[in-house]
């Protein structure tokens, strides 16, 4: 992938050059790369005056931000305790075989990724799932697959 | 007649059900009806009763519908609207009296809240700074800048015995009179909504129903302690509440309540919104501070309170969202109003997320001292399919148990520390006999394990320690002596770590081996798991006596383990069988057993 540090410095001079507002960069850099390039912390520790070792230390300390590329489609599985104990174990693992990969992970095809996350605040509706920002709460094996086709789906039509 | 008002919640749990759908259909199918009066329809916040969403309030008529979908927009409107019918089939029931109820004020799971901090949400739009001034929003803020002097508005909190409800219950006026006596300026005032607890939601619900009111409370905390700037913390899966706040915080600025001169007095007051990173231990305070500065968020050992350094190294007053919220009503109000809430040392409401094996799941704000039973069976509806109940997490990761035979303690922060818990945020998980306390336990090592920042040897390499013998118990290959090793490890992670992730860390683990020691012997020497959670200890049978022959089993079970003809006895093949639970769960007479299980994968 082709980086464009035009984007990337667009995003940072919506900032005043103030160390504070490195994590908020960062997840501006997120939402638009799906990632945190190399290039990125560079640019922003000549930005901030801030060492590229900061920046990169906050890149991998924060759950928010990767310094991998993540698929087209987030979809995140709620294990607070209340998913939790209602069997959001079973999502994950219908996630595992049905798109083969491990949680953390991204499909091949570069279409999905799969995250745990310590509760979304749902909790009356779980167990929980999320895909990008869309909730589906009450969640089984079966509507994992449902769920799951109607992205693909989707995707092939988008074509 | 009044004029109407059609509330449709747009909390976060209902719009996972589609509710905008229902708040669009009905503004369109409004726009084409002729009635006398057009209803105002309001996307209102969180009702709290998530479980049985979306809910549409009707008002003044008091009708409330559950479980609403976007294609009986059509029929509320022509019946209920144009004719004044009530829709039976939308209507609620009540598991405790077995009745249907029409306005949702006479459900059980309402009746018994009294709600401080929740009181606008649901009600009012949380976009709408109107719908708040309506509801005598801004008028704290009014009195205290014009009638009060800041060290009255100080002693007002005082006398309240409001106390921090963000966990460990320290007393908000006596941390905002310590922070006003320092000249060191500029001081800061910052609002924690980085709820990160497992099973808590209230704050989301607060930011998201009814920003105005933290708002509200942390400008009147700011020209109590003479400071002009403030930071709200949200956490970074909160999208819908930073939005929400960001355009309170907007229309608060027009409105004059926020910025230079606020309302022509002379004070100046404004806010901004930090978002989170998705760390779990940026809910600790010093962290907070630090992820804010826009550095790594680790805590920092606090011989000094961030009351005398905080944010910058500045004076800083910290309080949590449900905090902030009661705020406003407090001065309003007085301190005695509030104070003949709860109990003595513990007054006012808490708010708290009932969650897991309950019948009515939500949030719900109760008089402190309220009963976990009245909490559980009174508001909850009891459990699940009328099991039995067996124990209560509370205070999420950092809490504990508390089992059946404290149903009766009264819920404030001074009982739950005593018996091994604590409030937390006031998560309430509530679990019954298929809930392994075990696996619980290393549930919540392995939450802490990947939340723990790694500044603390005992707390980044003591709870992984823990985790792993956990994990080996459950697997079926504990050894006796696992129990003293966990008690020493849990003592050390205590008193070595620095802040109040690690310092609790192992309370899920002392509560569960104190109150259900039982069950871990039963891990560990019978390799039994009596909840059938753990599968490596777990074996299902069905008791011939009991089992009406319905098939149900046979035809859910994925790996056709189960045979009989029906309406005889049916069997499982113990050898085919993968312990998924699924006939358990689908039994209608309970004939499927939960039996040891030994693993001969392990034995051999």
């Amino acid at each position: 992938m082709t980086i464009d540090t035009i984007d990337i410095n667009t995003i940072i001079h919506n900032y005043r050059p103030e160390k504070r507002f490195t994590l908020a960069i960062l997840q501006d850099i997120q939402n638009k790369f799906n990632f945190i390039p190399k290039e990125a912390i560079f640019i922003i520790s000549d930005y901030l005056k801030v060492p590229a070792s900061d920046i990169y230390s906050m890149a991998t300390f924060y759950k928010a931000l990767s310094l991998k590329p993540k698929g087209r489609h987030i979809i995140k599985v709620c294990n607070g305790t209340a998913c939790h104990i209602r069997g959001s174990n079973t999502l994950i693992n219908e996630l595992t075989d049905l798109l083969n990969i491990k949680p953390g992970e991204t499909t091949a095809d570069g279409l999905f990724s799969v995250e745990i996350v310590n509760c979304l605040g749902a909790c009356a509706l779980a167990p929980v799932m999320v895909v990008d920002d869309k909730y589906f709460g009450a969640m089984t094996k079966d509507k994992v697959i449902e769920v799951i086709n109607e992205y693909k789906e989707a995707v092939e039509n988008g074509k | 007649m009044a004029s109407r008002k059609i509330l449709v919640c747009c909390g976060t749990g209902c719009l996972a059900n589609n509710s905008f759908d229902i708040y669009t259909r009905f503004l369109e199918k409004l726009k084409d009806t002729n009635t006398e009066v057009i209803p105002e329809i309001k996307a209102t916040g969180c009702n709290g009763l998530c479980e049985k969403g979306p809910v549409v309030k009707i008002l003044p008529d008091e009708i409330s519908y559950f479980k609403v979908k976007a294609k009986d927009v059509d029929e509320i409107v022509s019946k209920t609207i144009l004719k004044g019918e009530i829709i039976d089939r939308l209507l609620y029931f009540d598991t405790n009296s077995k009745k249907k109820i029409v306005s949702h004020k006479d459900a059980s799971f309402y009746k018994h809240q009294h709600k401080i901090a929740l009181r606008n949400i649901g009600e009012i739009d949380p976009k709408n700074i109107e719908d708040y001034k309506e509801r005598n929003g801004f008028e704290a803020l009014r009195k205290v800048l014009f009638e009060m002097t800041p060290d009255e508005v100080i002693t007002e909190v005082e006398k309240s015995g409001l106390r921090g409800r963000g966990g460990a219950g320290f007393p908000t006026g006596s941390k905002w009179r310590t922070c006003s006596k320092y000249d060191n300026y500029p001081k800061y005032v910052v609002c924690n909504g980085d709820e990160g607890d497992p099973g808590a939601f209230m704050d989301r619900s607060i930011m998201e129903g009814d920003p105005n009111t933290v708002i509200e409370g942390m400008i009147i905390c700011g020209y109590a302690i003479n400071s002009n700037r403030g930071f709200l913390y949200i956490r970074d899966e909160y999208q819908l509440a930073r939005e929400n706040m960001q355009t309170a915080i907007n229309n608060a600025r027009k409105h004059g309540f926020l910025g230079k001169n606020i309302l022509g007095s002379g004070f100046d007051f404004d806010l901004e919104i930090v978002r989170g990173g998705g760390a779990f231990v940026c809910g600790e305070s010093s962290a907070l501070m630090a992820s804010i500065e826009g550095n790594v968020g680790e805590p920092r050992a606090k011989y000094i309170r961030s009351v005398e350094k905080g944010l910058w190294d500045k004076p800083t007053v910290l309080n949590n969202v449900e905090t902030w919220a009661n705020i406003p009503p407090i001065i309003l109000n007085g301190a005695q109003w509030f104070k003949q809430i709860g109990t003595e040392k513990n007054s006012g409401t808490k708010v708290f997320s009932l969650v897991g094996k309950v019948k009515n799941t939500g949030l719900v704000e109760i008089p402190m001292g309220t009963t976990l039973r009245e909490l559980v069976f009174d508001i909850g509806g009891g459990i699940i399919k009328d099991r039995p109940f067996k124990a209560a997490q509370t205070g999420g990761p950092s809490g504990g148990c508390i089992p059946a035979e404290y149903l009766d303690i009264s819920l404030d922060f001074d009982n739950l520390s005593r018996i091994g818990s604590m409030m937390g945020s006031g998560g309430v998980i509530v679990m019954d006999d298929t809930t392994c306390m075990v696996e619980l336990a290393r549930y919540y090592m392995e939450f802490l394990s990947e939340e723990s920042c790694g500044k603390c040897t005992t707390c980044r390499e003591g709870i992984n320690t823990m985790l792993n013998i956990l994990n080996r118990i459950t697997l079926g290959q504990g050894r006796e002596e696992d129990i003293d090793l966990l008690i020493s490890l849990s003592e050390t992670i205590k008193d070595a770590s620095l802040c109040g992730l690690g310092k609790t860390a192992p309370n899920p683990v002392m509560t569960t081996l104190k109150y259900f020691r039982d069950e871990y012997m039963e891990h560990i020497v019978d390799k039994r798991c009596p909840a059938g959670v753990c599968k490596n200890l777990t074996s299902y049978s069905i008791d011939p006596d009991t089992c009406i022959g319905c098939s149900a089993c046979a035809r859910k079970c994925p790996v056709n383990a189960i045979e009989g003809e029906l309406k005889k006895p049916h069997v499982i093949h113990k050898d085919k069988c993968i312990k998924c639970g699924t006939c358990f769960t689908v039994c209608p007479s309970g004939a499927v057993k939960i039996g040891g299980g030994l693993i001969e994968s392990y034995n051999k």
